[in-house]
């Protein structure tokens, strides 16, 4: 395992600070639901026991109706509490993944995971991933992969359960 | 028995600095090239570092005499029990227990299993005299460690017992206000830590077991951060039973021990069953030892034994109350030092008094990860998260805290160190 200290500028890069501070589709709100788009929206929450760290994040799909690729992602929000590595890591899933469509986030979520488990020796593709290349330091430090997994895992599970419009860590 | 007068004096600087010679691995650098750092080890209260003397006690162990014990008519046989049960009564000596009341477990967590266990069993039909029942009532406190709230909430839920808990103040201290309220009548078991792994405040042991005693409750003590740091005699404070692990008094993981009045334990049923705890067998029935080994089933610690002793033989030599003392002017140094710093609350009490030198803290708009990611850079070694003890977190309107703790080997320097890292890291993330 790579020694991590000294390192601390290669993890936390300034993108991963700035959004930080800024948490891009932070506070969870309601989408608007169009019928003649056939919007729904799913809800996730995630939770790591390990540190107490939690995020809920819903998103709204388009052209549920049709099949998978016409399908879009028209919202997301999120709320939650963690360090700034899984805030960050949220936020830059919200610029990357909304207006686009559900293929393309997912293609975009398969190759940060793919960054994430190199353990430093993946070169991430910008085209591909913007911001979130950022977080290829994170990669180096075992014990903070989950952390900038966490809002990202959530985006997955809340995909999946537009299908039904299920909120998950919500009270019916 | 002699009464002690005067305070021992504390252990000095340079006496810190020779001990310090004992830990090979204080001598570890942190990161590499030209920002390579000492290590600065602030985790003690999570797991200590191991003196050469048990690192070597084990070895040398290993090397000459190592064998089953309890078993064997052979020359090795009889050196490992022999070693084996010295430890008992080492350990037995160094928490003032009788040396048939001290069972080896994996862990603390496993010796406050067995007991929750034990009390809630009713494989033998007629539930006996401690059988925990519908109508009774075990209490805690709000400061626990998961391992001393999770197995009484199930031993409860196996046996229909109602868990009840003695609040904390915000002070960091339990609300001893509400004694009247929570122990009673139907009080069986008081369970509670001597000192608190988060918040390092140490608990008034005597209080607590006279208002148990006054309704016949038994009591159990976590004794996993007090044995370390303050000299302890269970038979002096008077509790049934305590446990306390051996990983965070300089032994080695895998080996804890659960201590209590050999009476209590012979009247209990046994947890763990199969060899070496029987007397009798059939094939339809079994008889039991006693204690201890009434609950060592299986082949035990053996070699974790060993250095468990060499362990409780250094602390000795550097003497419990003299490390007491350095610890109580490390508590000083580091609430001092952490209090100073803008931005940062300590979850604990905030004086000195009737607390050892584990400080938990909040730094404002900075998650504790961030903060250890930063004092790791630094070469500096924290704890963050909850510390196995949510309900303390949330009682003080947080999810989760840094935590820095010392030991016998941890010197001024490094304490400056640390506080002179965590004075950086609010600008560090842009937080002012």
């Amino acid at each position: 395992m790579a020694p991590s200290g000294g390192s601390l500028e290669g993890l936390y890069q300034q993108v991963i600070l700035d959004h930080a501070k800024e948490k891009h589709g932070h506070g969870l709100r309601e989408p608007v639901l169009d019928a003649a788009l056939a919007v729904g929206s799913g809800q996730s929450r995630q939770y790591n026991p390990l540190c107490g760290d939690e995020v809920t994040l819903r998103v709204a799909v388009s052209g549920l109706e049709g099949p998978i690729p016409g399908r879009r992602v028209e919202d997301l929000s999120w709320a939650g509490e963690g360090c700034s590595i899984s805030q960050a890591a949220t936020s830059v899933l919200y610029d990357l993944v909304v207006g686009h469509p559900v293929e393309e986030a997912l293609r975009i979520v398969g190759d940060y995971r793919a960054m994430l488990r190199s353990r430093g020796e993946a070169e991430p593709d910008e085209e591909v991933l913007g911001d979130a290349v950022a977080f290829a330091g994170v990669s180096r430090h075992a014990n903070r992969v989950k952390c900038a997994i966490l809002g990202w895992t959530a985006f997955e599970d809340a995909l999946l359960r537009t299908e039904t419009g299920a909120r998950d860590g919500e009270v019916r | 028995m002699t009464v002690q007068t005067v305070p021992s004096p504390a252990l000095s600087g340079s006496e810190v600095q020779r001990l310090r010679a004992d830990f090979p691995i204080l001598r570890r650098q942190i990161g590499s090239g030209a920002e390579r750092t000492p290590l600065v080890y602030l985790d003690s209260a999570a797991t200590s570092q191991r003196p050469s003397q048990v690192l070597d006690a084990e070895r040398r162990f290993a090397e000459t005499s190592y064998s089953a014990v309890h078993r064997g008519a052979h020359t090795l046989a009889g050196e490992s029990t022999d070693a084996y049960e010295a430890a008992r009564e080492a350990v037995a000596r160094f928490v003032g227990m009788p040396v048939d009341g001290v069972v080896w477990t994996r862990n603390a967590t496993e010796g406050i299993n067995i007991l929750a266990a034990a009390l809630t069993d009713r494989s033998d039909g007629a539930a006996g005299a401690l059988t925990l029942r519908p109508g009774d009532e075990v209490v805690v406190t709000e400061m626990e460690h998961h391992a001393n709230l999770v197995p009484w909430q199930r031993a409860c839920a196996r046996s229909g017992a109602t868990l009840r808990w003695i609040p904390l103040g915000d002070d960091g201290r339990l609300d001893l206000g509400a004694l009247d309220d929570v122990i009673g009548p139907r009080t069986k078991v008081l369970a509670f830590a001597h000192v608190s792994n988060v918040l390092g405040t140490i608990n008034p042991v005597a209080e607590l077991v006279r208002r148990a005693r006054a309704v016949g409750a038994l009591t159990v003590l976590d004794a996993c951060q007090s044995v370390p740091h303050l000299p302890v005699d269970l038979t002096a404070l008077g509790v049934d039973a305590a446990v306390f692990s051996g990983h965070k008094m300089l032994g080695p993981t895998g080996i804890g021990v659960l201590a209590a009045r050999p009476d209590l334990l012979n009247a209990l049923p046994p947890v763990v069953t199969g060899g070496s705890m029987v007397e009798v067998v059939t094939m339809t029935t079994a008889t039991f030892r006693e204690a201890p080994q009434r609950f060592e089933a299986g082949t035990p610690p053996v070699s974790q034994a060993v250095a468990l002793h060499a362990a409780v033989d250094y602390l000795s030599a550097v003497g419990m109350d003299r490390i007491a003392a350095r610890e109580d002017e490390l508590a000083q140094r580091l609430l001092a030092g952490i209090s100073a710093v803008p931005g940062v609350r300590v979850i604990g009490p905030a004086e000195p008094r009737d607390r050892i030198a584990t400080v938990a803290f909040a730094v404002d708009d900075v998650h504790p990860h961030d903060v250890g990611q930063v004092l790791d850079a630094a070469g500096i070694a924290v704890r963050v998260g909850h510390h196995c003890a949510q309900p303390v977190h949330r009682r003080y309107g947080v999810n989760s805290t840094t935590r820095a703790s010392a030991y016998l080997y941890t010197t001024d320097d490094e304490v400056d160190a640390f506080v002179a890292a965590l004075g950086a890291v609010r600008g560090f993330f842009g937080r002012n």
